[in-house]
């Protein structure tokens, strides 16, 4: 079964294409947050009162509205987020291509598994961007997209092909596509937690009187600390059901394919260790003490648990899951 | 999961002077299934695993362990006293993960209590003004309280029981207005349930995992085309069972290698990938009963007698034939070569003990021979396109009657000494130069390695893993909320109609479903025009 040569140079060339859109998206939103616009607006939900004029009680909370400082910088997010649109479907376009010309589903080796990475994080991005206004969170979603997307077309890169029989199982749309959606989830969360570091870190500076940090800036462009780490946990929350879900059809696949459904091969250890850590997290937000900070930080260790499970594990680790398809 | 510390902590922080020996118990219990103590178990176990990933498992890759010590002669040693190579059978992991599930268990039975009290109690009192809790509002109405008020109520509980929230309405009457004339309503009991269901699901996914542990058993065997065996651990060659497992009853069934097909990727770049492979087999269920075909492939085991049967490998099995000088037939066998590489070069040996004196053969065997003039011999693709056995021949003791055990795979050279070697291939036949017999390669037959496996606590597992996956969706998902609608008298003859509502999920509101409730209530009680 050969590879279509010509789909398959189609999607090299889409994924290019995707990796030039988001660049230009970066600068859009670079330019945006340089303006002073772009700010979070949550939103407000206008409850639907037929009228209801005398409303008496102090209803609901003003909504946080950053009027944006000038109408370019806004125009300069809206570009971003629409270019952000743009690379996103250039890039599922992309691995289609890629799909179609190895007449199988793309994620067999670890660059088809990078552009479905980032691919998976842009649409976390996008989904959150149609319902809440995150064009402050562009440039720090683009650049792990551009990162996870240079890594794979430089280092990773290998031709598309067939998969090896390991991999012939249904079990390959489902445990790869749960875990890479997850992925994806645990990626923005992270860039989220980051950004609420720093804005907390510069709001105890401020109430100490300390002179500003470099990064201060920031605080006048994004969110509060408090929403920032409420968007963290609920990107999380809503994502380790699947994150737990994908560990699961890991073991099912296992169980019919080695003979047990767990054996603690380093890639299981790791999975593991993320289900962990984040499982620590869900329930150090509820327990006084541990919320806030020190929470955050156990994100950034489940995060950190997740990328090394990914890159780590299959790059220098050698286990089961050697479908790296690397060197 | 995202509610109060004291809805999660099960008992408030451990009190300070413990006194006296169930005093100091109490104390234990408490620190134990506190929601701190908890935490850092949790952590310690994610942190426990790490070694186990890092350095080589006995229980998976026992052979990189036994080179790990010969590598680390004084590392090794002390790495293994504490458990680095066994961390998932170690003392201290499961030290760790029993303390764990006990704390859970300390967690969960209280909660379970507390929650079916909530479950049953009625929805609390309404507030005096609903509306000034955050996204209520209220308005007047012109027509009177008496008139108005039991109408709104009742459409206010009609609208919330048809929606399905737990309802409870206080009619206007006599009594302290405070307790009267308002619905109060209350959803997503459910919540809670599915934090429960979740740690419940998670100690019997533990029992699952422990049945596998005691009564499952696993077998692994290397059968060659033409070649069968039985389920009784003899014919295993590494077999592992748990301790309750009666080793001496296992399920009789038998299971024959037909003929085991594979096809490789040729060319482009990933050429010399397995595209399939199979194992064709018969098998029986009990002795004499009549063998059934079957395949087995990659992910696709073949169940019998309530075990399962993987394909975990295979490789070259090539067929040698060894005459005597007086031309007898004194070796006339398939032997399994194992793989060094991807591309199958493989090693094997021959022993033959019933000549004199003895005769070994080691060697390679090359599916596709290329010498290369530095390193050497090796195959450059996995199916056979070019086939080569590289032989070379030794003569005098091989050692079997020594008394310590001795590999299959391996010559022990100690009293041998080289004669020749040589390369032959399929149909040659190689005439010792001693004279003292011939070899000869007949043709390439292919073995499976087989695994079998009974694992009888997986159903448990997998049904407890799917509940507790139910159970985390509605702990994360389902808000639990409390609204509630008061009617009054707003002072001027006609009736204030109050709605307000709280949730004590972190950062939500319930502004939605009161401006639902809102909306259904206008239509009968509008707003008095100024």
């Amino acid at each position: 079964m050969p590879s279509d040569a010509v789909l398959a140079q189609l999607s090299n060339a889409l994924v290019y294409s995707a990796m030039t859109a988001y660049t230009i998206a970066m600068v859009a939103f670079a330019a945006s947050l340089a303006a002073g616009r772009g700010k979070s607006v949550v939103k407000a939900f206008v409850p639907a009162m037929a009228g209801a004029t005398n409303i008496e009680a102090p209803s609901t909370p003003a909504a946080p509205t950053a009027t944006p400082a000038t109408a370019s910088g806004r125009r300069s997010g809206n570009i971003g987020i629409a270019l952000y649109w743009l690379g996103t479907f250039f890039l599922a376009l992309g691995i289609a291509a890629r799909g179609l010309s190895a007449h199988r589903l793309p994620w067999g080796n670890m660059y088809e598994f990078s552009c479905a990475a980032a691919l998976a994080i842009s649409i976390v991005f996008l989904a959150i961007s149609i319902r809440r206004d995150v064009r402050w969170l562009g440039i720090f979603v683009v650049l792990p997209v551009l990162l996870t997307l240079g890594v794979a077309v430089t280092l990773l890169y290998s031709t598309s092909g067939p998969l090896v029989p390991e991999l012939h199982s249904y079990w390959l749309g489902i445990h790869v596509t749960a875990a890479i959606l997850s992925g994806g989830a645990f990626c923005v969360s992270g860039v989220v937690t980051v950004l609420y570091l720093v804005i907390d870190r510069e709001n105890r500076r401020t109430a100490a009187g300390l002179e500003p940090g470099r990064l201060h800036f920031l605080v006048e462009k994004v969110p509060s600390a408090e929403r920032l780490d409420t968007l963290g946990y609920r990107i999380i929350a809503f994502m380790f059901p699947l994150w737990t879900f994908a560990v699961i059809a890991g073991a099912i696949w296992a169980e019919s394919a080695w003979g047990r459904y767990w054996g603690w091969d380093p890639k299981e250890t790791w999975a593991f260790i993320t289900w962990v850590v984040y499982a620590g997290y869900l329930h150090a937000r509820a327990t006084i003490g541990w919320r806030g900070r020190r929470a955050a930080y156990i994100s950034l260790l489940g995060f950190a648990a997740f990328l090394f499970n990914y890159y780590g594990v299959n790059l220098f680790v050698t286990g089961l899951h050697s479908f790296a398809g690397v060197g | 999961m995202s509610e109060t510390a004291t809805d999660l902590g099960t008992t408030p922080s451990p009190p300070v002077i413990p006194i006296g020996f169930f005093g100091w118990l109490r104390w234990a219990w408490r620190a134990l299934t506190s929601m701190r103590v908890a935490l850092m178990l949790l952590f310690l176990l994610a942190l426990a695993s790490v070694p186990g990933s890092l350095f080589p498992q006995r229980g998976s890759k026992p052979l990189e362990v036994t080179a790990y010590l010969a590598r680390h002669k004084t590392l090794g040693p002390i790495l293994d006293r504490i458990g680095m190579f066994n961390v998932f059978g170690s003392a201290w992991f499961a030290a760790i993960y029993l303390l764990l599930f006990i704390s859970l268990a300390g967690c969960v039975i209280p909660r379970s209590r507390l929650h079916l009290r909530a479950i049953r109690a009625r929805p609390p009192i309404a507030p005096v003004h609903p509306a000034r809790l955050p996204g209520g509002s209220s308005w007047a109405s012109p027509a009177p309280l008496g008139q108005l008020g039991p109408l709104v109520l009742g459409e206010a509980a009609r609208t919330f029981r048809r929606s399905r929230w737990r309802t409870e309405i206080a009619e206007l009457g006599d009594g302290p207005a405070r307790e009267r004339g308002y619905v109060s309503a209350e959803k997503g009991y459910a919540r809670e349930t599915g934090n429960l269901l979740f740690h419940v699901a998670l100690l019997v996914l533990l029992v699952g995992v422990g049945l596998g542990s005691a009564f499952g058993w696993k077998g692994q065997v290397i059968v060659k085309e033409g070649d069968g065996f039985a389920n009784t651990v003899t014919q295993y060659d590494t077999f592992t069972a748990g301790r309750l497992v009666d080793q001496s009853t296992l399920p009789p069934f038998t299971v024959k290698l037909d003929a085991f097909d594979i096809t490789y990727q040729d060319g482009g770049p990933q050429n010399g990938e397995p595209l399939a492979f199979g194992a064709q087999v018969s098998t029986s269920g009990a002795p004499g009963s009549p063998a059934v075909p079957g395949v087995i492939t990659a992910n696709h085991p073949l169940g019998i007698g309530g075990a399962r049967v993987y394909l975990i490998g295979h490789g070259y099995a090539p067929h040698i034939v060894v005459r005597d000088k007086t031309g007898k037939v004194v070796f006339d066998d398939t032997v399994v070569f194992l793989p060094q590489d991807g591309n199958f070069t493989s090693q094997g040996v021959v022993k033959i003990p019933d000549m004199t004196p003895q005769l070994g053969l080691q060697g390679f065997f090359l599916p596709t021979a290329f010498v290369d003039p530095v390193l050497g011999p090796s195959s450059v693709f996995p199916g056979p396109k070019n086939p080569a056995l590289l032989l070379s021949a030794w003569r005098g003791d091989l050692g079997l009657n020594s008394g310590t055990p001795q590999s299959v795979y391996r010559l022990d050279l100690t009293h041998l000494k080289r004669i020749s070697i040589k390369e032959l291939r399929p149909g040659d036949t190689w005439i010792l130069p001693d004279g003292s017999g011939t070899v000869a390669f007949v043709d390439i037959a292919q073995y499976a390695t087989l695994s079998v496996a009974y694992d009888p606590g997986k159903g448990v597992a997998l049904v407890s893993a799917l509940t507790a996956i139910l159970g985390l969706m509605l702990s994360l998902f389902v808000r639990r909320r409390r609204i509630w609608v008061r009617v009054s008298d707003s002072g001027s003859g006609g009736t204030l109609v109050e709605v307000g509502g709280l949730t004590r999920v972190d950062s939500t509101d319930v502004s939605a479903e009161v401006a639902r409730m809102v909306t259904a209530l206008w239509a009968m009680a509008p707003e008095a025009k100024e």
